[in-house]
């Protein structure tokens, strides 16, 4: 079990890191998915499992697609806008 | 132009002091004539350094000014392009390795602030005092409730979940504000914009959206009601119910369009039920401060612990929860991709 928690951290923080360095704001959106899913299975560990529910819905969905449709907005799913 | 020779008499040719000359020039009413007329007086001493190539000892004290006036008026000419820029990068090699201090200082307080943390699950810990005692021994007895969450958020502390609901629904609110588009004035742009993604929509038979959501939709919502519902037995909750309604409403309309799902929910159904919601909870809420403000609705009768219908006023407040958050999730989603509900 710690092994597990060890290695979900580390995702977590290479997550993180990745995040913030990734050029694509559609890349920075998916990964910022990838870090809630994340975080919400160490909720779980973490024994709050009202807390995993919400940050997997709202974390990894909700705020996903509505960041999404503000790419979209602002033209930048293309590819070619962003930076 | 008078204001412009006011400057060419005032800005000295130090480097440092352009921003205030151009807030000065701001202050004193610089208007964009004026800046239409800057490049001209930009253009002169150009000129004359064209003109007397030789002596370039003397053409030397011009060009500060000219580099003032650029930076004054930001830019319109390829020079002033190249120094704003040469300028910035300076900028941001300074930014940063400010930021990287900033983040190093930042990172080695936060890391010594988790040594200092008590360990985790230890039982002389400060969360561990009479608070959460209280909560925990006498919650199911007042509450009725055996999510011991629930029970608190939705009982003792229903108040500030009540503050959490209107929070939310004055942000769909904003949103509203910002992005319907309006029923009186036709917008062609939009209308037109809206038409084509609704042709794109119809053209575009995207097999696996539709067939996964076809499969998953009603799932998720099965699930978020059941979350809802079960709020004061298992943990979960109006909130989170409501979140997963929404996001399984947000993939039904990606995937099957917006037609379908505005027979179900207009912008005035939206807004009765939400509001309806909202009433309700703060007629629960006013009731409780009727009673003495002890417990939410003391003399309502708890029911038989794990039960559904049990925990007092918990369930009915869930459900306005739920309602208020799945309609403001769907809401936010709508107003963002189609500007109307």
């Amino acid at each position: 079990m710690i092994i597990l928690e060890f290695a979900l951290i580390t995702f977590l923080i290479v997550c993180a890191i990745a995040f913030t360095f990734s050029k694509r704001l559609l890349t920075s959106v998916i990964i910022f998915m990838a870090y809630s899913l994340i975080m919400s299975i160490i909720w779980l560990i973490m024994e709050s499992p009202d807390l995993a529910i919400t940050e997997a819905a709202v974390g990894a969905g909700v705020t996903s697609v509505l960041l999404f449709l503000a790419l979209k907005k602002v033209n930048a799913l293309k590819g070619k806008k962003d930076e | 132009m008078s204001n412009s020779n006011y400057n060419k008499d005032k800005i000295p040719s130090t480097h440092s002091k352009a921003p205030w000359n151009a807030f000065v020039g701001w202050v004193n009413g610089d208007t964009p004539e004026d800046k239409f007329e800057k490049p001209e007086l930009y253009q002169a001493p150009k000129q004359s350094h064209d003109a007397h190539n030789e002596e370039s000892a003397v053409q030397q004290t011009p060009m500060p000014q000219a580099e003032n006036e650029q930076e004054y008026n930001t830019d319109h000419t390829e020079q002033g392009h190249f120094l704003l820029k040469e300028k910035f990068t300076k900028f941001y090699k300074v930014y940063i390795v400010i930021a990287v201090i900033i983040g190093c200082f930042v990172v080695g307080i936060l890391a010594y602030a988790v040594c200092c943390l008590p360990p985790y699950g230890y039982a002389e810990n400060p969360v561990n005092n009479e608070v959460s005692e209280k909560y925990l021994e006498d919650g199911l007895e007042d509450t009725g409730a055996t999510n011991a969450v629930a029970g608190m958020i939705l009982d003792y502390r229903a108040f500030d979940t009540f503050g959490e609901s209107t929070v939310l629904f004055v942000a769909v609110i904003a949103v509203t504000m910002l992005m319907k588009r309006s029923m009186n004035k036709k917008d062609e742009e939009g209308e037109r914009l809206v038409a084509h993604e609704t042709e794109i929509d119809k053209k575009d038979q995207n097999l696996i959206l539709k067939y996964g959501a076809m499969i998953l939709v009603p799932f998720i919502i099965l699930f978020g009601v059941y979350v809802i519902l079960n709020g004061h037995i298992s943990p979960g909750g109006g909130f989170s119910g409501g979140a997963i309604i929404g996001g399984g409403l947000m993939l039904y309309a990606m995937a099957f369009g917006h037609e379908k799902i505005s027979k179900i929910i207009t912008y005035r159904s939206f807004t009765v039920i939400t509001s309806c919601a909202l009433l309700t909870y703060a007629g629960c809420k006013a009731y409780s401060f009727y009673t003495g403000a002890n417990h939410l609705g003391g003399d309502i009768p708890k029911g038989i612990a794990g039960a559904i219908l049990s925990g007092g006023f918990i369930l009915p407040l869930n459900i306005c929860v739920g309602i208020t958050v799945a309609f403001t999730m769907y809401g936010f989603y709508s107003l963002f991709s189609k500007g109307d509900i």
